[in-house]
């Protein structure tokens, strides 16, 4: 276990000395900001025609976790989409090429503790880099009064979401030493763990639901509304096991050939 | 200390190497020496464990390379090579993130560290990014990496490769010193290198060993032949015919000094019918000596043609 931490400490210091993190990372503020201040905009724009008709309309439907929170991170997903390939590509990739990796393997230390402290590292850049949108959404407390239990429920699925991401850019990144090709595998990978459920009118009643089930978004759902379901959870931490699954199998046979 | 039996790896089709055979002491210094892509590599990434064999066995210290192989890599330190660093990260980082993972307790790393800076002369760039070193200093660190957690073995792929005359001559020394208290294996295809540092030499060629052997018993038995060199100031172009004919010569040719090289069978001790033969034609003799067979001949000999010596 230690040797997890050890190499995922040095990949995290890798990323926080090179200036791929902070580009990335300012890159997604600004967007995720730009978004959530134009959401915010429109509630306020829409609260305020409420207001001029009440009686006639009233306030119905309009809170701050439906209208702000979850469209918010919903764009923050598709965001993430984007970047975390980039995120994942070096993980083995530029070890393979600068042949670091020669470092690893004669080392006493066993697949699995690499390809966790592998995991570990790009998911604390990623959890960083989610926790500084947090900044936003808690101006939200201060200047309104939305529910806590949604907004932590959403922060969990998106950050469950990004693990699969990055589980699976991780083990696009163990298939090739070109840092390119593994970031355009993995986001061609997520993104169409996204949009599979598409194919569920197309494929019939049966197939179809299994379509959707496999779907990345649509387990999504049920954290923005608050709702803890061991199906959902279940279903992103199997993604995410499988890809780590992955890319141990990869690793371990990449030495056979 | 190392044995290997009949070790085989296939890559793909191909074959890279067939049943190796071969035993290391304890202390000893042994050289691989072959041609490039005579498999050096290859076994030296299956005795580390890097890569797995295709069949046979090796044990290391009692360890079988397939079933203990953690065992194995407490053990040894491998220089492959390319150096294995990362060339964003500062020297002396490098060296405590090498310690880490090699398992040196935490409380020793930062005396790990230092011992291992100060045997590869180091200290002066700990503070430097390794990936703008110079060749040399990022082949050091990469032999610092290999030495962090005192292994027993050392495992070094072509330490001197890629360095300039005082370079090579440093790390000569190095390996020299840290012989004295270590097994050692490592492969070069340069000759000189393996004359000066190891006891006993592997030579494969192809994939197969083509002779195991101390460097005095390799010179010996490839002494099958005494060579003559002779030059002469004319009459050159008859020479080659007429000094093939005298008794025990086996073979004559011309070097690109004009020098001729005289094979002669072995105890034949012909100088005198050479020299009796040169001056009978009025060549004028202008120079005749033996020359030795040096460890450069047994190498092309063995990876040429004959298999077995």
């Amino acid at each position: 276990m230690r040797s997890t931490f050890i190499i995922a400490f040095r990949d995290l210091n890798a990323f926080f000395k090179s200036p791929i993190f902070y580009v990335l990372t300012a890159v997604f503020l600004i967007l995720f900001n730009y978004i959530f201040f134009n959401i915010l905009n429109f509630f306020s724009f829409q609260s305020m025609q409420a207001a001029q008709f009440q009686g006639q309309m009233g306030g119905m439907g309009l809170n701050l976790n439906d209208m702000v929170v979850q469209p918010a991170l919903h764009n923050m997903g598709v965001i993430l989409l984007l970047m975390i390939p980039l995120i994942t590509m070096r993980s083995f990739s530029e070890e393979k090429k600068n042949k670091s990796v020669n470092l690893l393997l004669s080392s006493p230390v066993q697949l699995h503790e690499i390809v966790i402290g592998k995991f570990l590292a790009c998911f604390l850049v990623v959890a960083t880099m989610i926790a500084l949108t947090l900044i936003s959404i808690g101006l939200l407390f201060y200047v309104g009064e939305p529910e806590f239990g949604p907004v932590a429920t959403s922060y969990l699925g998106m950050l469950l979401m990004a693990s699969c991401y990055i589980s699976v850019g991780v083990f696009a990144s163990s298939l090739t030493d070109n840092q390119i090709v593994a970031a355009v595998m993995s986001f061609g990978f997520t993104l169409f763990m996204w949009i599979i459920g598409w194919g569920a009118q197309a494929a019939g009643s049966d197939f179809g639901e299994l379509l959707k089930y496999l779907s990345l978004i649509d387990h999504l759902d049920p954290f923005f509304k608050g709702m803890l379901d061991m199906g959902d959870l279940g279903y992103y931490i199997s993604v995410i096991l499988f890809g780590l699954f992955l890319t141990h199998r990869t690793l371990d046979s990449n030495r056979w050939r | 200390m190392i044995s290997v039996d009949g070790l085989t790896k296939f890559y793909g089709p191909r074959q890279a190497i067939k049943q190796l055979t071969f035993n290391v002491e304890k202390g000893e210094v042994v050289g691989f020496l072959g041609p490039n892509g005579a498999g050096k590599s290859t076994t030296m990434n299956i005795l580390s464990c890097i890569i797995p064999a295709s069949g046979g066995s090796a044990k290391i210290n009692g360890y079988d390379i397939f079933e203990e192989s953690l065992e194995i890599k407490k053990i040894i330190g491998y220089l492959p090579e390319i150096p294995p660093l990362y060339p964003d990260m500062i020297v002396s980082d490098y060296l405590r993130f090498a310690a880490g993972i090699r398992s040196v307790p935490k409380n020793k790393i930062d005396e790990a560290v230092e011992t291992a800076l100060e045997k590869c002369w180091l200290k002066d760039v700990k503070h430097r990014i390794a990936g703008r070193l110079s060749k040399g200093f990022q082949q050091r660190v990469g032999l610092a990496q290999a030495l962090i957690h005192e292994p027993e073995i050392l495992i070094l792929d072509e330490p001197t490769i890629g360095l300039d005359p005082l370079q090579i001559i440093e790390i000569r020394k190095l390996i020299k010193e840290l012989s004295k208290d270590r097994t050692i294996i490592l492969s070069s295809h340069i000759l000189p290198e393996i004359t000066q540092i190891c006891q006993r030499v592997v030579i494969i060629n192809e994939g197969e060993i083509a002779a195991v052997d101390s460097l005095e018993g390799l010179t010996a038995s490839l002494r099958k032949t005494e060579r003559i060199q002779l030059s002469i100031r004319k009459g050159q172009d008859q020479a080659i015919e007429i000094l093939e004919k005298i008794q025990g010569v086996t073979s004559v040719s011309q070097n690109d000094k004009g020098e001729f090289q005289i094979e002669c069978e072995l105890g034949s001790n012909l100088q005198d019918d050479i020299a009796r033969t040169t001056l009978d034609n009025k060549w004028g003799l202008v120079e005749l000596k033996q020359t030795a067979v040096s460890l450069e001949d047994v190498f092309l000999k063995l990876t040429t043609e004959e298999a077995q010596v």
